[in-house]
């Protein structure tokens, strides 16, 4: 029973572990810029004045924002790399990193767009109304007035997408790439599913989230926009 | 509509502009689905084997239906603990006692803090582990048990915010009446809070429907397990049996989504709550700011 309170193989596999939170963060850098990119393009669509591009975007992210993200993931590990044999490279380490990012990177791009219209949806109306009436164009009214204002007011809920991006990347497992998470599960194969393989795992996730919330917390309250 | 903040009513010449965009993107729009299903096609994909499949009655009856309805009672389960787990909590958050106070706010930032993936699989693996293997929990139990704790938690945060939102005049003119804590919470503010926090439970369910996926990991026979283990198992045709498939997430979830959007515009003019709609927590440590 002594072996349940054990924190021993947490030392003992110590680099395994750090090995898996590495490949954690390279995830998670990657997607969150790409999804950051791609989620750009798609707020552009979605606010565009053409039709087609709107409803095109709108597609996109009702599918995607409603798709269970192993759905995604595994769509593009089993579908996309193995049944269709697209892949980045012969290295399969190499090969289902960059699918994994690619669908992490799909679906997070699908709420940060959203995430970016409800910014721009947040300057009042007035705000484009006063600049237009002292005789801004229209990329100055953008780039002068609405812009700002959105981008300031979207810093806290792109802080929890990337901390729900992070916690996210455990679903990886199911592509085959190796990261924290496929760590914690052999560890439990190997040591039995005990408190403090369990609680290590937890404090690893923390110390990546945490941080990350409290900074895009403290960003957000310095630049809010006082109304 | 949102453009508005964006745009000036169109004059001639803007007009012309938009017309010859939109004629240039539906070009390219239908460049790039011409490449993707030019692709699928050259592969196969759109062979008539692929999909005949779902022509027949049995493979509904027996696999997707079969997975719906595992997938359905997952939810459904996880669902109705998740909002005692929250009510318990989140009202545990709102109690004048640091001792009540202090360990539901730690559980609930815990559960929200952590990958729901690591705490099934510590739910399917601590009692095996600690039983010396003769306890197996079953991979239903460790999936509702780990989408109860982390969804319960979520929904803790949207009940405190919800009795939150209710002006403080409120509960002070209940004080003023001869109220006491329990009565002010039960028939002032729970009643308004209630209808100010539909809208995110119900886009909470959403989430906890798409978790739900997360039983292919521990082998739980749901809807996903079906749509690309077990039919492509026998017809090899995991592209088309994965479309097929999120199909049905996408239908279920945007009714539920659908539902959400209706309640927050009833909400927003009822006269039955003077608080504004609760929005989905952010994450741990962000903070109360943002949209």
């Amino acid at each position: 029973m002594e072996s349940l309170l054990d924190f021993g193989p947490l030392a003992e596999e110590f680099t395994t572990i750090l090995a898996g939170f590495w490949a954690t963060v390279r995830l998670s850098a990657m997607s969150a810029l790409l999804a950051l990119l791609l989620g750009t393009i798609l707020v552009a669509m979605r606010v565009s004045p053409t039709p087609v591009l709107r409803s095109v975007g709108t597609a996109y992210v009702n599918v995607l924002r409603n798709t269970p993200l192993t759905l995604v993931l595994l769509l593009s590990a089993l579908g996309l790399s193995d049944t269709l044999q697209l892949t980045f490279s012969r290295d399969p380490g190499v090969n289902y990193y960059w699918w994994a990012t690619l669908g992490l990177s799909a679906y997070t791009a699908a709420f940060v767009c959203e995430a970016l219209r409800s910014g721009v949806n947040t300057v009042p109306p007035g705000q484009a109304e006063a600049a237009r009436a002292i005789g801004l164009t229209f990329t100055q009214t953008l780039r002068l007035v609405v812009l700002p204002q959105a981008f300031r007011s979207v810093i806290a809920p792109l802080g929890s997408i990337l901390i729900a991006l992070i916690k996210n990347t455990t679903i990886v497992i199911v592509a085959g790439y190796i990261e924290a998470s496929s760590v914690m599960k052999q560890m439990f194969d190997d040591y039995g599913g005990t408190l403090p393989i369990f609680l290590g795992f937890a404090l690893g996730y923390m110390v990546l989230t945490l941080p990350t919330g409290f900074f895009f917390g403290w960003l957000a309250k310095r630049m809010a926009v006082v109304r | 509509m949102s453009a508005s903040v964006l745009y000036d009513v169109p004059g001639p010449r803007a007009r012309l502009r938009n017309n010859i965009l939109t004629l240039v993107s539906f070009v390219l729009v239908l460049a790039v689905a011409y490449v993707l299903i030019k692709g699928l096609a050259d592969k196969g994909q759109f062979d008539a084997k692929m999909w005949t499949p779902f022509l027949e009655a049995d493979v509904w009856k027996n696999q997707i239906l079969t997975g719906l309805i595992a997938t359905l009672q997952a939810a459904a389960l996880s669902a109705v603990l998740a909002l005692l787990f929250g009510v318990v909590f989140g009202l545990g958050r709102l109690s004048d006692r640091a001792w009540i106070r202090v360990p539901a706010g730690a559980v609930v930032e815990f559960f929200r803090a952590i990958p729901l993936l690591l705490l099934i699989f510590f739910v399917q693996a601590f009692p095996a582990t600690a039983s010396g293997y003769t306890v197996n929990v079953p991979a239903f139990a460790a999936v509702v048990i780990g989408l109860t704790l982390y969804n319960g938690s979520v929904l803790a945060e949207i009940f405190r915010a919800g009795v939150l939102a209710v002006p403080r005049g409120q509960a002070e003119a209940g004080y003023a009446l001869g109220l006491r804590k329990g009565g002010v919470m039960r028939l002032i503010l729970l009643p308004q809070a209630t209808t100010a926090m539909m809208p995110a439970i119900v886009s909470q369910m959403v989430v906890l429907l798409k978790d739900t996926a997360l039983g292919w990991v521990i082998a739980y026979e749901e809807l996903l397990n079906f749509g690309l283990k077990q039919i492509p198992a026998n017809f090899g045709n995991l592209i088309p049996s994965a479309i097929v498939i999120s199909v049905v997430y996408i239908a279920i979830n945007m009714v539920l989504s659908y539902v959400a959007t209706v309640l927050e515009r009833r909400s927003r003019r009822s006269n039955r709550t003077t608080a504004a709609p609760v929005q989905a927590p952010t994450a741990v440590g962000v903070g109360a700011g943002g949209a």
